[in-house]
């Protein structure tokens, strides 16, 4: 699953953008992830430049890496 | 009063220059313009380098001192090896002050009629027999619901609009430029020249800035690309090891963050009552990364097409195409050769830009300009040659 240190993020939206599935909702002041839709692609946590976002699955991101 | 007036003839969705654009242009044209944005104050935080090109900004004013906070006239390019390399730009740039800028162009659609909303937060469209016929959404804590004949998402690089819409705006990894910028003081640049540090060590896939906004003040900031991100090391770390080595005494005004899409355009930019521009729609330069001339540039030429539709057969996806049509034969053939370039060049290796540094650096000074710059570097791989030529001469 996605992890979110909320008080990390600046909510610039370079997460949103690429998405796959569209699941990432980044507001003035707030962000969320429906994680029913997420895939767990990871591709999210990649992008963010200032680390908000983690995968806490270390089976899948340890698959993710290799 | 926007809350009592049920109906426009266009809402768009994003208080940025596309959108600000956008929403001038329509109004202009007789339209009844609603611009909604989330954020309780448009153009901040501003999450840009703020460059921009003297000709790009008088395709639609005359600049105004109030926005520029730098003239530039060199450029300088740093190699890994750290060779220097220095010329000028042939034309003049600005660094603009973005939030006096961002602010005056949506007072330029207020005085030709457009109402302009802040925190007014959209999360969905009205979709009625597969048109798009209005938004949802909340301000101020309040839900409201608003119709149009055209929605525009204007929404930058976290767009949804087109997406709700089931238009693909998705940005790939590698084409998705993860960036990180410091606004500091209390240090010394040339206030004329723009400062580029092109290394897989300063930021890989991407480029690391220095844009002067006078003596001591400068935004410096870095992009790196989706496809080296996915490394590991994210991109503030980048940033803060060239500051500790670079300027260790800068006092940091403000910090931001932010994803500049170095994509195609979308290949569809509208359909039944809808159209994208700016940052939604992808039409960022995807060589230098810069995306407010493009963004008003498709803004402008969506408004046009917008109040063509409505006045003569109404905003079907047919009647909007030309508003694609135009983009692509103004900037979208450019758009696609930098996209080119920039899917050869991103891969660059550290002996490869040392090359291209001591190649530019081998021409006398009054040789040297961008073309050149771009001419070496894709002399590796020929058939880039012809886009560098027509991207840089206009043919
Ligand atoms: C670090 C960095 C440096 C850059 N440097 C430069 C540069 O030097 N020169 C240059 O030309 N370009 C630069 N760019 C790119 C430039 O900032 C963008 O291309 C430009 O701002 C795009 O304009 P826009 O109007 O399309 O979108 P934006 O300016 O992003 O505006 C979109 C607006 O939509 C609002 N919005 C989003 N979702 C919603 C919603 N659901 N409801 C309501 N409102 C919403 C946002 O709050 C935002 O105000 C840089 C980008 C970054 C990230
Ligand atoms: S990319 Fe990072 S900082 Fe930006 S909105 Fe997403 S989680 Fe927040
Ligand atoms: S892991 Fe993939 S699907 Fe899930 S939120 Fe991140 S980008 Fe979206």
């Amino acid at each position: 699953m996605i992890e979110i240190a909320e008080n990390k993020c600046d909510f610039c939206g370079c997460c949103v953008g690429v998405c796959p599935v569209n699941c990432i909702e980044v507001m003035e002041a707030d962000i969320r992830i429906e994680h029913e839709i997420c895939i767990d692609c990871d591709i999210c946590v990649y992008v963010c430049p200032i680390e908000v976002l983690s995968q806490t699955d270390s089976k899948k991101s340890s698959s993710a890496a290799a | 009063m926007w809350k009592d007036q049920k109906k426009f003839d266009c809402i768009v969705v994003g208080g940025g220059p596309a959108g600000s654009t956008f929403a001038r242009v329509a109004a202009e044209g007789g339209l009844s313009v609603l611009l909604l944005e989330k954020d309780r104050d448009i153009g901040v935080p501003v999450r840009c380098g703020e460059a921009v090109s003297d000709a790009g900004l008088r395709i639609f004013h005359e600049p105004n001192p109030r926005w520029i906070a730098s003239t530039i006239n060199r450029i300088k390019l740093v190699a890994p090896n750290e060779t220097v390399v220095e010329f000028d730009l042939h034309q003049k740039g600005y660094i603009l002050d973005r939030r006096i800028f961002d602010y005056d162009l949506a007072e330029f659609a207020s005085a030709a009629g457009a109402q302009i909303v802040t925190k007014a937060y959209i999360d969905g469209l009205i979709i009625e027999d597969d048109k798009v016929v209005g938004v949802r959404g909340t301000h101020v804590g309040e839900r409201f619901e608003k119709r149009a004949k055209i929605v525009v998402g204007a929404d930058g690089v976290e767009s949804r609009v087109g997406r709700w819409a089931g238009l693909n705006t998705t940005v790939k990894l590698k084409d998705m430029e993860c960036g990180i910028q410091k606004t500091v003081t209390g240090i010394d640049v040339n206030e004329h020249m723009f400062d580029f540090y092109l290394s897989r060590k300063w930021a890989p896939g991407g480029y690391l800035w220095v844009f002067p906004k006078g003596k001591h003040k400068a935004n410096i900031g870095l992009a790196i690309s989706g496809y080296y991100a996915k490394d590991g090391k994210a991109a503030h770390k980048f940033l803060d090891e060239f500051m500790a080595w670079k300027y260790p005494n800068a006092s940091v005004l403000t910090t931001v963050v932010g994803g500049v899409p170095v994509a195609k355009t979308v290949k569809q930019m509208v359909m039944d009552g809808l159209m994208l521009i700016g940052d939604a729609a992808r039409t960022v330069n995807p060589v230098t990364g810069g995306g407010i001339i493009p963004g008003m540039r498709s803004g402008l030429l969506a408004a046009e097409t917008a109040v063509k539709s409505l006045n003569n057969g109404g905003p079907t996806r047919k009647n909007l195409t030309p508003y694609e049509k135009a983009w692509h034969k103004i900037g979208g053939k450019n758009h696609e050769r930098f996209y080119r370039i920039k899917e050869t060049i991103f891969r660059f290796t550290d002996d490869d830009l040392n090359r291209i540094a001591d190649g530019i650096a081998n021409v006398p000074e009054d040789g040297r300009s961008l073309l050149k710059l771009f001419t070496i570097a894709a002399s590796k791989k020929p058939s880039l040659l012809i886009d560098v030529a027509r991207v840089f001469t206009g043919i």
